[in-house]
């Protein structure tokens, strides 16, 4: 690594580049791309929900043989749900959100020259991209993808007798998740890394902006959980293709016995959701980093408890592996392990009040600069409260018998992770884009994308929570089946119509993101007046991020508005960048 | 016809990103004064559509939610979710006007100044203790509540009823006049055996079936209930909502959920709430032409099972105690039934 340019081909400089800027900007056009497809299926099977059985020509349209006449078939229903979930949740929020900020921040924030292994680096991006383009084949096989809901318990997804979906759709999943495991494991190690090794003089970890905190303890949760996905679906590859019983016993299927002996689907579930819980932290975790940025810079004042966020982070991720249980409080484990895990998981509600309380009281007499990102990041802390509030409804066992798998739980889950993930990768999209392609993004797109995102994220969301409470179960391809059922009916209109205004509003990023990069106003070095180191590199990307020698830090990442005992600002504005040495008699806060 | 449809996506699309363009000036990039006046009070609007549409489903919301518990055991179920929704609709209607407020009342102007404030150890002592000792409450009567729904080894005379799913349906079978289940297992399946009954299992031959024609479960009001769960092919899960219950259904083991059932059917049907939400049902019914309905309680299907997932369900009928008891005597066991076939 040095910071004089390389000779660089189209391929090395654009495809196969070691650059961690390129590899970012790969990253997250690649996400864009999986969470259209995601959050056009989702589209479509609301149209299903509102309007059960109906006739669309867009049906017809994109889902070729698995409709008859503009209709889904129940199979497909299943299919689009699942890989909803899977794209939305791999594909888009870990990979998209974590593997572009990670890339982008890491080496800027700490002032590094790149990452600690730069082929690595490309590696995990081409194994992300790899396992993108398998799980998009799989939407094309005969039988369809894979369509067992996305956690693919068995013996559903094992069996392709139990569900089309589960023949070569499900062995394609499971392919595709392995590389994309592998793809998130050599990321995530890369990241510790290089946060260990590679911060620039005087960049302490005390003084690390809390975006790095964040991504340098999501890595570790990656790394501690995600292998044990990988080996949850090397076990169920094992006993779908080559007769081993892991997860399967004593089952009767179209007239016959199976040879299946001695396993448990329950093993399957401890094994899934010891990563599938920490996951919601990956997911969560790097969207509040981004955020707490966000916000402190907007507000023009320092982040409130820069120590007791570290500590919640560190306690949140702590917690996010001893909890895994409370997803199976009915799944026939002993209910003494239920009462485990409804005291941890309860618990993790207090390190996250801590963070919402700490926003909050960052934005408390400010001076907030209402730029995109800036709304981006209130909407999810509103996002963050609302659905993490209900966490104590599902949390507690006794509790959650009976919302268990309605849609309350998808009401929860969608706005605790799902909205608030995603509007904290817009936050950091509208944030980091002049760093990203030395252009501004527009502010009037900005605000409209916002709102129409914020309206009908609640909009879809709020009454969701209230059909989950009449006992609608999830995964229901239509309730017309039961008559309880039939006075949700309007709500699952209301709900439709606003995923469709939700889903149709994200034209507005695509077209400002898309047209920013070729006429977007040319960025200035620092656009929001930021402390960050990243905002010290030349808008042009070099690759090295600096011209001559690394940056030294002198302070934390958070001198907004640092008044003197006249009310003077100390360096002459309302902020200070991490390079500029304290003055005399300075309070290194 | 569909090339067309997919053409004028296509244009559509495109109409607009050069629409776009040519409207906006992509000049326009940070924040003004202007900007965050503007913002600060549409956070202010927000907060009012916000806070409207809570109470609005809050209000008229509340006659579609489940009446209440139908099991003396879920009693507390009900009152525990009250609490509990009652503390997070505060703390969410607080935290969301702090929120949006903030928001509203500081936003930027040229010549205001930030306050530099990093750290207040007494403020976040306050909210960190003060959600600590509310979830000290939250958790003590949840888990006493889950152990005393989940412990059935106290139950004097329970009925014992297996409740066995498969692709897509419910079958189920009382333990009979010994009140214990005879042994099964998948290989036991055959012709009218459909549960896979092992009946050389002495205990086998008293067990009644529910009858595969009209597939009711009879319950008796008033006595406690214990259910043992298999499935023959993939994951289900019996889900009564009415009751509080819910329990997966397992392939390769037996699992277990009890409640006591606390109304029978036609007392529920003459409860305020079920009286409303069947005259809101109905009303919705009567303008699509479709029969009335009448309550009843149900179990469904609440585990992802396959693509009839959606249909998988059996009727619940709850009875006083003197006519299960007449129903239940007139059922035949499983060994005369098996043994006609």
């Amino acid at each position: 690594m040095s910071d004089h340019h390389h000779k660089e081909t189209f391929v090395t400089k654009y495809i196969f580049s070691q650059d961690h800027k390129m590899i970012s900007k790969q990253f997250l056009i690649t996400g864009i791309f999986m969470g259209v497809i995601g959050v056009f299926m989702s589209m479509l099977f609301r149209l299903q929900l509102a309007w059960p059985e109906k006739s669309f020509t867009i049906i017809e349209a994109f889902l070729g043989p698995h409709q008859s006449d503009g209709v889904m078939s129940p199979d497909i229903y299943l299919a689009l749900v699942t890989i909803h979930g899977t794209i939305m949740v791999f594909f888009v929020l870990t990979a998209g959100l974590s593997g572009t900020f990670s890339n982008l921040l890491i080496p800027l924030q700490i002032g590094a020259r790149d990452m600690a292994s730069g082929f690595l680096n490309m590696v995990s991006y081409w194994l992300f991209f790899l396992s993108s383009i398998i799980m998009v084949i799989s939407l094309f096989v005969e039988a369809g993808p894979a369509s067992a809901g996305w956690t693919v318990y068995p013996p559903l997804s094992a069996l392709p007798q139990a569900i089309p979906g589960s023949g070569t759709g499900m062995t394609l999943w499971l392919v595709s998740m392995a590389i994309f495991i592998a793809s998130s494991l050599i990321g995530s190690l890369n990241y510790i890394v290089t946060i260990f090794n590679l911060r620039t003089k005087g960049m302490k970890m005390t003084r690390m902006p809390l975006t790095m905190w964040a991504f340098f303890i999501t890595a570790i949760i990656g790394v501690v959980s995600f292998p044990v996905l990988l080996s949850a679906s090397l076990l169920l590859l094992f006993d779908r293709s080559f007769g081993t019983s892991f997860f399967l016993s004593d089952i009767f299927i179209q007239g016959e016995v199976l040879h299946y002996q001695g396993g448990s689907p329950v093993l399957y579930e401890h094994l899934f959701w010891f990563l599938g819980h920490p996951e919601v932290y990956i997911v969560l975790l790097p969207a509040l980093g981004i955020t707490s940025e966000v916000i402190a810079t907007n507000s023009r004042k320092p982040i409130f408890g820069y120590r007791a966020m570290i500590g919640s982070i560190m306690a949140i991720a702590f917690l996010s592996t001893i909890v895994w249980g409370h997803h199976m409080f009915v799944s026939g484990m002993n209910p003494f392990l239920g009462s485990v895990f409804t005291f941890t998981t309860l618990l993790i509600a207090i390190p996250s009040a801590v963070k919402a309380f700490n926003y909050i009281t960052t934005l408390w007499k400010g001076n907030l600069q209402m730029n995109p990102a800036m709304l981006f990041s209130i909407g999810l802390v509103s996002t963050f409260v609302t659905g993490g509030l209900t966490g104590l409804v599902l949390g507690d066992s006794a509790l959650d018998i009976n919302v268990h798998d309605t849609y309350f739980v998808v009401a929860h889950f969608h706005l605790v992770m799902g909205v608030s993930a995603i509007l904290g990768m817009f936050a950091g999209v509208y944030h980091w884009f002049p760093k990203m392609y030395g252009k501004m993004m527009n502010k009037t797109l900005g605000y409209w994308h916002f709102w129409l995102t914020m309206i009908s994220a609640y909009g879809v969301f709020f009454p969701m929570h209230f059909i989950g409470l009449a006992g609608l179960p999830r995964r229901y391809y239509t309730n017309t089946n039961f008559p309880m059922f039939d006075d949700v009916a309007d709500v699952n209109v209301v709900i439709t119509l606003f995923a469709i205004l939700g889903g149709v509003s994200q034209i507005i990023f695509l077209a400002n993101f898309f047209i920013s990069i070729y006429r977007g106003k040319a960025a200035t070095q620092n656009p929001w007046n930021s402390n960050t180191l990243e905002w010290t590199t030349p808008v042009e990307h070099i690759h090295g991020n600096w011209p001559g020698k690394l940056p030294e830090v002198h302070r934390w990442a958070y001198d907004y508005s640092k008044v003197d005992e006249n009310g003077e600002y100390i360096h002459g504005e309302d902020f200070v960048l991490q390079t500029v040495p304290l003055k005399d008699g300075e309070d290194p806060s | 016809m569909l090339a067309l449809f997919y053409i004028f996506i296509a244009v559509a699309i495109g109409v607009s990103f050069w629409q776009i363009t040519r409207i906006l000036n992509f000049r326009t990039v940070i924040a003004t004064d202007k900007d965050n006046d503007k913002q600060g009070k549409y956070f202010l609007w927000f907060t009012a559509f916000l806070y409207a549409m809570m109470i609005y489903c809050l209000i008229f919301m509340n006659v579609i939610m489940l009446p209440e518990s139908a099991s003396i055991e879920g009693e507390h179920d009900d009152n525990l979710f009250n609490i509990t929704f009652i503390l997070i609709g505060i703390v969410q209607f607080i935290m969301q006007f702090l929120l949006f407020y903030f928001a509203y009342k500081y936003r930027g102007k040229k010549e205001n100044k930030a306050l530099f404030y990093a750290d207040s150890h007494k403020l976040e002592a306050i909210w960190t203790i003060t959600p600590a000792v509310v979830l000290v409450v939250l958790i003590g009567y949840g888990l006493w509540q889950w152990n005393n729904i989940m412990d059935l080894s106290d139950a004097e005379d329970p009925l014992v009823v297996e409740v066995y799913s498969k692709q897509f349906i419910w079958e189920a079978r009382y333990a009979g006049d010994d009140n214990s289940l005879g042994r099964g297992n998948v290989n036991y399946i055959e012709g009218a055996n459909t549960m896979g009954v092992d009946m050389s299992d002495l205990n086998a031959q008293d067990d009644k079936k529910v009858s595969a024609i009209e597939p009711i479960l009879y319950l008796p009001k008033g006595r406690k209930i214990v259910f043992k769960f298999r499935s023959q092919d993939v994951l289900h899960s019996a889900y009564m909502p009415h009751f509080r219950a819910q329990m997966n259904c397992v392939p390769g083991m037996v699992t277990e959920f009890g409640f006591t059932p606390k109304f029978t059917t036609d007392e529920m049907r003459l409860q305020s709430e079920v009286v409303e939400k069947t005259a809101v049902i109905n009303k919705i019914r009567s303008e699509k032409g479709e029969d009335p309905y009448e309550f009843d309680y149900i179990l469904l299907c609440n585990k992802i099972c396959g693509a009839s997932h959606y249909a998988m369900q059996m009727k619940i009928v709850v009875l006083e105690q003197e006519e299960f008891n007449k129903w239940y005597a007139e059922q035949p066991t499983l060994g005369e039934q098996l043994a006609v076939n």
